[in-house]
This record gives structure tokens, sequence and C-alpha cells, in this order.
């Protein structure tokens, strides 16, 4: 069976794009080849900066023969309906078999499609490839029409058997397919054929390209660490600088160098973002001190001199970059011990969002909000509020100015510089955290307590401007916002009511960056963050403030809870994807959303939990179906009798000993449910629940609920509904699926 | 092709090297604009030509004024005002890259001896409604030019398409020459009678305009002439194409894009006085650009912009 070989030779190819590159033309070209008829045993794509490749092994040379009938019109069909027909089998009239049919004599086409040889069908899938190939940008170029990543120059397109290997004809926009390729730019240049796959390979790397990058990553790897460990130093493991700069290269040539002295007292992270985002250096550390004291760089090309040159020009330029660096780290403690005032001065003067003011109003109004929340986590409230204020100032240093993610980290080191508390340097650096799904949740309270506020005042700022995000559209990363609120509140088993927060944030957006009776009002709000916006104590704090009639007063008395609803569904459809990835039911959250107290959410995902587990159990999943039965027999009832069967029933008027066994089981779950509900002890409520199971199914095979008796049956209904009432002071059943 | 395998001591020794190789690869070496502008792209030899399908090369100097730059001639590496080194192929000749490697051997960086990258590095001026791909390159980790095919200027499709190039000169001669201060680099040959450095010629130069950009300019007036510059080229294009005078189809596409270019500068020089907020900025650049929109729109009407559709096809 022949194998294929396909190179696309073009300038460099972004270092960001080949992985998906090497993927969509290893799909395209099989999916091709596949809907085409051939079959295959083996394919694998490879890339370097100027060359995609594919290889495919054990083709088939031919597609199958394919032989089709297709019934056309009856032969009294009116002329119409044959040429129709006719034309969507592109036959003509005699070619078309008539045939006998049920209703009479129908016209069939018999269309034969011979097998095609595999070199037609791969050029015909190669340039449907090439001309539609999902490059996230692609342009044009010279006076051609093809699109491309980059000028695409040449199409190396071989077929290989015991026979020989012949070019496969193909041409787009002028390039025609031939069976030679070029090796390195500088080191080999000059053209040359090849015969197979195999010769390819090995052709390439007598003319310095390794084809394979993962083979280029492993080499600058060993290679790195090699350097490294003779000095006496480790190179800083960096995976996905390692496969960008493997997309770099086609002849990786690793040399390391020190870093000058002047600068080994720059932090480590400030020396490694340096060299990694503007030279895509590694960072060689020195396994003693833990110092980064020396870099990698990978060139693309061996030299006369070894590299002597290479080293130095890229040690010339890391030297005026780390200056840079130097020369903005000590202005930035000069700063930084002074107090911060400066960049605090500065942060007036930063736009945070055209309608939600300054970066100076925003730390304001998080510092109010971290100070309320303080005392929920376990911290200082003087300490959380003076970490909010703090935690931003490094948005104004030049370091966070050259290098945006450095920022918090930079924080906490002039928080550090400036003498300040520890727990106000950590919250500097872990306040943005977490910004996803899987990274680190701070459990430090002071941090906590920061991070807490920043994101719910981000999420309510949005939410009062009405900015909420939309399908797809998220510009201000409310979701991820919301998700850091959950796994904070989760992650520290946080004790709050989201709901309060969200409104006195709110509030705190609408009354603006100077409210009148400033003190008035953080009094009211921090009251509002206990005891809820609509606490009789709050109440009575705006019904004693109003004798002194401020106009700001107005909306914080009428305060409308519609906004903090609506963001309070969104951080609740916001938990069900997050609970949902961790393989918690949709229908359990549901019936727990359902219940009060859902602006605790680590009471909600206790409860959820619980319900999971439970449900688990057969008497658990059981027990459902068994509350269900009975909520719907005395719904139906309830609506046709237009009465609520809550009148408490009579176990005098019991006739059956399972009817009898039910009171009993009820009175002993309730009395273990009530009391384990109220220290939200919700496994104990719902492993007494589930025992009641087995009485409940007995009374439903023993006893008929709809007798005669119109005494024994109104009994019976009020016996279900303290089923109904039991079971729902745990969980919302009737959300259940199933 | 003979290589320079010499080295240039001087800056403009380098600079002459570029002209006189780029001549000898067919370029027209034209002279610098005569307006200030922000990059050598401004040129109407590489914006207004690039578009339309007649075919172009050419090369030139442009000094480049960037006044947020200043840093009063004490920064080894910033400048308010340096050069640049722009090279326009229309349409880009399938051998651009091995040409541009051949600029940097005659000034003297051999490949073989260095460590010559593309990096990828998309183009975008927001200002001329215009974008293109390439790279920014490498040598030895130093970027040291940048190289685009443009796709789109003003807002037209390029076809066919251009190959630019731009040599941030004070940047590579510094690399090339061995200098870590732009100011102590040699302008002329350092063994001249008299030698001149770059800070010579342009220190005092750097705190005159650094002070001038940041407090000295006259933002009233500076609004004032924005406003003009964008009503003239505005005004220059709504005239009617047919010239009475000379009886002439006369479209003033070029004084048109004067304004555009003044219009451009203005901006600039009110961003570095500070008197431009976040929110206005975007406002002011998208002013710029309906502008360069218009001017490149006027120019696809004249002659040298036009589509050769029919000319030089001939069936």
């Amino acid at each position: 069976m022949p194998d294929l070989l396909i190179e696309l030779f073009s300038e460099e190819i972004p270092a960001r794009m080949q992985a998906r590159a090497r993927d969509d033309l290893r799909r395209m070209v099989t999916d091709g080849l596949v809907t085409a008829g051939l079959t295959y045993a083996h394919a694998a794509a490879l890339s370097t900066p100027r060359r995609l490749t594919l290889a495919v092994e054990g083709l088939t040379a031919h597609s199958a023969a394919v032989r089709e009938e297709r019934k056309g019109p009856a032969t009294t069909a009116p002329q119409q309906a044959i040429d129709g027909f006719l034309r969507a089998t592109g036959l003509t009239i005699d070619q078309l078999e008539k045939r006998a049919d049920k209703k009479g004599e129908a016209y069939f086409a018999v269309i034969e499609r011979p097998g095609r040889a595999a070199p037609e069908i791969i050029a015909e899938v190669l340039e449907a490839t090439i001309r539609t190939f999902p490059w996230p940008k692609s342009m044009r170029w010279g006076a051609g029409s093809l699109k491309w990543v980059r000028p695409l120059h040449s199409i190396l397109c071989l077929l290989t058997d015991e026979a020989g290997a012949e070019v496969v004809p193909l041409t787009v926009d002028g390039i025609t397919a031939s069976n030679t390729t070029h090796g390195h730019r500088f080191l080999s240049p000059a053209p040359f054929a090849v015969s197979s796959f195999d010769d390819y390979t090995a052709k390439l790397k007598r003319a310095h390209v390794i084809l394979d990058s993962a083979e280029r990553e492993a080499a600058i790897w060993h290679d790195a660490t090699t350097a490294a460990f003779a000095a006496g130093l480790e190179v800083v493991a960096d995976p996905s600088l390692l496969t960008e700069v493997a997309g770099l290269v086609e002849w990786p040539v690793v040399l390391m160098g020190r870093i000058d002295a002047a600068f080994l007292d720059l932090p480590p992270e400030v020396l490694q973002t340096s060299m990694r985002e503007h030279q895509k250096f590694f960072s060689v550390k020195n396994p003693k001190s833990g110092r980064i004291e020396g870099f990698i760089t990978v060139a693309n090309t061996e030299t006369a001199d070894n590299g002597a040159t290479i080293l130095h020009g890229n040690q010339k330029v890391l030297r005026a970059r780390l200056s840079d660096a130097k020369f903005f780290w000590e202005n930035d403690l000069r700063v930084a011990r002074a107090g911060m005032g400066e960049w605090l001065d500065g942060l007036k003067s930063v736009t945070f969002h055209n309608k939600l003011g300054s970066q100076a109003e925003r730390i304001t109004r998080i510092a109010a909000l971290a100070r309320e929340i303080a005392p929920m986590v376990g911290a200082d409230p003087d300490m959380a509020e003076q970490a909010a204020k703090l935690a931003k100032a490094d948005l104004r240093s030049a370091m966070v100015g050259e290098f945006p993610e450095l920022q918090g980290l930079m924080g906490m080191y002039y928080a550090r510089a400036a003498g300040l508390p520890e727990a106000v340097a950590l919250a500097a650096r872990d306040h943005y955290s977490p910004l996803g799904p899987t990274d680190t949740v701070p459990t430090e309270p002071v941090s906590v307590a920061v991070a807490l506020a920043d994101k719910l005042d981000t999420l309510t700022g949005f939410w009062a401007i009405d900015e909420k995000p939309t399908g797809s559209k998220d510009p201000f990363a409310l979701r991820r916002a919301a998700l850091g609120v959950i796994r904070l509140v989760l992650g520290n088993d946080v004790r709050l009511s989201i709901d309060r927060l969200v409104d006195v944030q709110i509030l705190r957006h609408q009354s603006g960056p100077n409210p009148a009776a400033l003190d008035l009002l953080t009094q009211i709000l921090s009251t509002a963050t206990q005891h809820g916006m609509f606490g009789d104590l709050t109440r009575r704090l705006i019904d004693g403030a109003e004798k002194l009639v401020p106009d700001w007063l107005v909306p914080v008395r009428d305060h409308n809870p519609d906004l903090s609803d609506s963001l309070r569904d969104f951080l609740h459809e916001r938990l069900k994807v997050f609970l949902k990835d961790q393989n918690t039911r949709h229908d359990v959250i549901d019936a727990c959303l359902a219940m009060p107290g859902n602006c605790d959410l680590t009471l909600l995902v206790k409860r959820a939990q619980a319900l999971q587990a439970t449900l688990a159990t057969e008497d658990g999943a059981n027990l459902v179906a068994g509350f269900k039965r009975a909520n719907n027999i005395l719904t139906q009832a309830e609506e046709k009798d237009g009465v609520e069967y809550s009148y408490g029933a009579d176990p005098k008027f019991a006739e059956t000993d399972e009817e009898r066994a039910l009171f009993t089981a009820l009175d002993t779950a309730e009395g273990t449910i009530k009391p384990a509900m109220a220290t939200e002890d919700f496994t104990t409520a719902m492993q007494s629940m589930a025992t009641l199971r087995a009485p409940i199914d007995a009374f439903f095979t023993a006893t008929q609920i709809n007798t005669e008796n119109q005494i024994v049956r109104r009994n019976r209904l009020n016996l279900l509904h303290r089923i109904r009432t039991i079971c729902l002071s745990v969980a919302d059943l009737t959300k259940l699926d199933g | 092709m003979s290589d320079v395998t010499t080295r240039p001591r001087s800056f403009q020794e380098i600079i002459l090297r570029l002209q006189s190789y780029w001549a000898t690869k067919g370029c027209a070496i034209l002279q610098p604009y005569d307006m200030e502008v922000g990059a050598g792209t401004f040129h109407p030899a590489t914006t207004l030509r690039s578009l339309g399908t007649k075919p172009w090369a050419a090369a030139y100097v442009q000094p480049s004024r960037r006044p947020t730059d200043g840093r009063y001639g004490e920064n080894p590496n910033r400048l308010q005002h340096y050069y640049q080194y722009q090279v326009i192929i229309k349409p880009s000749p399938p051998d651009m890259q091995e040409l541009y490697l051949g600029s940097l051997r005659a000034i003297g960086l051999d490949p073989a001896l260095h460590d010559i990258r593309f990096v990828e590095d998309d183009w975008e001026s927001p200002t001329l409604g215009a974008w293109g791909l390439g790279w920014e390159i490498w040598c030895d980790g130093m970027e040291v030019s940048q190289f685009t095919y443009f796709q789109q200027v003003g807002g037209h499709d390029c076809r066919p398409v251009s190959g630019e190039l731009t040599y941030g000169l004070e940047r590579l001669a510094m690399y090339v020459l061995g200098i870590d201060h732009v100011m102590d680099m040699p302008f002329n040959d350092p063994q001249s009678p008299i030698p001149l450095t770059y800070g010579d010629i342009f220190r005092q130069t750097e705190e005159e305009y650094s002070r001038h950009n940041f407090d000295g300019a006259n933002t009233d007036m500076l609004l004032q002439h924005f406003v003009n510059a964008e009503a003239e080229c505005q005004r220059l294009l709504d005239f009617p194409a047919q010239d009475p005078n000379s009886g002439k189809r006369i479209i003033m596409a070029h004084p048109a894009y004067d304004q555009c270019i003044k219009a451009s500068h203005l901006f600039n020089l009110l961003d570095a006085r500070g008197v431009i907020s976040v929110t206005e900025r975007q406002a002011y650049i998208g002013r710029v650009r309906a502008l360069a929109k218009l001017c490149a729109d006027a120019f696809r009407l004249t002659e040298a912009g036009a589509d050769l559709d029919t000319v030089g096809t001939a069936a």
C-alpha cells in the first residue's frame, strides 16, 4: 500500500499556531481522503516554523467502484418530472432502465462510479485543504489571491510504494507540487529531492532541520538541563515557553549566559517575567541560594564561533532590559517606602470604567465592603480595610506598568518594603485570586475579605450600570468574578448571606463617590450587611435618619431588591455550572436552591451534598418515588376538593396496621429531622427521611386513600400532607427527576 | 550579490549602505517626506502608493516624531525624534525575505555569525485604518526591523499586496556599532577632521523638544489646529474633480492627505501634553482614521491609485 507525504513550505509560521495547524492538516486531509473512498492505516502531522508536514501510511491506491441505483418517476409521469430526474442524474433518457413497479412502470437510473486512483483524489483533497485551511489569521501576498498564514512557497506531494515514488500532479494558485524541499534557511539553504518520508526526515536532519517539534523540545530541554547542571545550576521548568521556543527554531542550539551581579537582587519573578516575555529566555536558578542567576537562550543556528557573538548580543539586550527593570524596581521601592501615597493619588486619575468612576473610587468602595466582610471570615476589620486600600496601589508602579502580569505580586513586595503587616502584603498578592476554576483559593482571612469585596464590587457595579454578560459576550469577565466569589466562599466554608452584601454594595454604587453624611450611610450599610436591608435594625436606622431628611436617603429607604435578585440568580447559575463540573446532579441543586437560606452558598452546597448522598442509597431513591406518589395524590385531591389538607391527621381513624405504623414512623422521623435541621445536620435529617421509605411503601400497598368513608379519606389525605411537610422541610423533592 | 563584510563605522555609513543596497535592488531612493510624521509608514510613498494595482518600489529615510517618547536626551534608547528606514515594494516579491537578509549583510550583520529570527508580529495602525501580517526580526534577541505584508490601508484591501520593511535606524546602528547610549554613537566617521556624535547633533534638540512636548506646546492652539486640519482635509476632497483652470480632472488627494498627517501629529502632541483622556483618545484616533479613509478613497480615483484592470492584462 502506498504512503503519502505532504509538505507545505512557507515563510515563518507563528509559533502559537503550529500545534492547531498540525491537527487541522491531519484532520482535513484524512477526512477528505476517507470521504472520497480511500482508507489509510496511520497519519501523523509535524511542523517547524517553515513547514507543515503530513505523513499518511498504508493508503489504498484506488477507491472502490460504486454502483448506485436510483428510482425515478413513473414512465407515465409528466415530461417535466422526467427532465428533472435526468438533470439530477446527469443521464440521458435512453440510459435509464424501465422496471416494473408496484404501481406500474418506473424509470431507474443505474449509476456506475468507477474507482478513482489515489493521486487524483489526493490532489483534490489537498487543494481544498489549502484553500479552506482555518488559520486564526491568514493573508494574501504578491499579486496572488491564495490565502495562507504567511506566503506559501512550495508544495511537496509524494506518493510512494514498492515501485518507487511519484509526485502527485497538483497546482494551487501557481504553485506546482514537486518532490523537493529546502533545508535550514542559513545552514543548508539548497533545495533537495526526497523519495519517501524516511528519506525526507533523514535529509532534513542533514540539512539542519529537526522535523518533529516534540523532538526539538526534548533536545532543547536536554541540552538546557545539561548545560545548567554542568555549571551547578538548574533550569526553571516552563512547558509553555518550551513549546513556543521549539516553534521558533528548526535547529535548536542552546546557549547559557549569566545575569550580571547588578541585577541579582531583583525579585525572581521580575527576572523571570522580563526574560521570558521580552527575550523568550529560560531562567536558570542556583539551587543553593534559590536565586535566578542565569539564562538559557535557544538560537536557531550554529556559528563558527560556537555562538559567542549570539550570546554576547543576547546578553547585551538582556542588560538593557534588566536595567529598565532595576530602574523601575528602585523607583518603586522609594515610593513604597514613603507609604505609596504617590500611587494612591495617581489612581484618582485612572478610570476604571467611565460609568463606575476611578480606580481610587473603586478602592474606597472595596475597602468599605472588605471591612464589613471581615468578621464573617475571621479577619480583623481594620486590617482588611487597610489591605483593601493598598492592594491595588501597585497598578501605578512602574514595574506593573511594564509587566501587567506582575500586578498583585509587586504589591506584596512593595507592602513589605513599606513595613506593612504580612497579612496586608499577602492580600495585595492574593486578592485577584482565584482567577479560574482550578487555581488556588486564598485562605488567609484578610486576603479572603479583600478578594470577596473586590469581586462583589465588580459584579454589583456592572449590574448597577446594566452591563451584564449576554450569551458568549462577557467583556468584563463577570462570570469569572462570580466563580471567584463561589470558590472563595465554599473553599473557606464561609457563612454569609450573599444577597445582603450585594444589596449594600449596589447602594454604594448608587450613592456615588462622595455621598453626603458618609458616617451615617456607612452605619446604615454596615448594619444592613448583618441584618439585611429590610431588617428591623436597619429600618430603624433609616427611619431615624429620615428626620434629618437628607435627599440621599431616599434611594436607600426605597431600595429595590430587583437588581440584587438578578445578581443572586446569576450567582446561582454559576454555582450550578460549578457544581455540575463536580458531578452534582442539576436536579439536586434545583431541589436545594428552592429552599430558604439559598443565599448562604456554603449551606446550600452542604444540603445538596447530603441530598445527593441520600439519593445514592436505595431507600433514598425509593423514598422520592413514595414522596411523589403521596404528593401527587394529595395535590389532585386538594385541587378537586378546593381545600388544603393541613388539619393534622389523627391516629384514631387509622384502620390498617400499615397506616398506624406510618404514624409512628412519621413521629420518629420528625423527632430526628427537626433538631437535625436546626443544627444544619443535613445528613442526619436526610437519612432519617429515607427511613420513611419502607412505611410509606407499605402504606400505599395496603391502603386505599380514596375510600367511601369521608372521615377516613380526609384523615389519610392529612397524613399525606404530613409526609409532604416533613420531606419538603429537607429539600424540595418535587424538583427531582424521575 | 557582493557581500559587504567590513563593519560600518558610523550611523551615516549604515544609512548610506542601506540606500545603495536598495538602489541596486531596483528601489527608487526617495527623500523624507517634508512633514512631521510618527513613522515612515505615513509617507504617501507608502500609505497611498500601497493602494491600487500600479507596481511600486521605493526606499527612503523618514525622520519620525513620537512626542511622548521624549526623555530629554537622557535615555540610552528613547528619542522623541528618530529615523526610520522604510522599504516598500508592490507587489511583494517572492524573495522579499532574502532581499531583506541581504540588507543585513550589507550593513555588516552576517547571518552566518548571528541568530536571525522572524518572530510573529501583526501590524495594525488604527489611525491609518491599516493592518498587515508579518514579523519583527530579531538579531541575537534584539528587534532590528519590522516586516509586514499590507492587507488593508485606509479601509481598502491591498491588491496586490505590498511588502513593507521598517528599520529603526538608531537601534539597529547602535547594535551594529556596539554603542550603549545613542548619544555616544558616531554620526560621521570617527576619523573625520570634525568627528560628530549623535549627541553633538541631537542632545540639545531632544532637551528642547522634550520640554516643548510635555510642557511648552500651546494646547488650545493645537486643538484648534486639529479641528482646522480635519475641516481642510474634508473641504479639499469636496471639490469637483474637474479643474476649471486646467480643464483636467484633478483630485487633490495628496494635499488632503497632508492635512490628515497634520491631524495625526497634532493628536500625538496633544497626547504628550496629557490633555486627552482615555475615553477621548479613541474618538480622536477615529477622527484621524476617518480622514485617512477619505484620502484613500480619493487616491483610488486618481491615476496613480487606480486599478489597471484592462491595461497590461489583455488576453
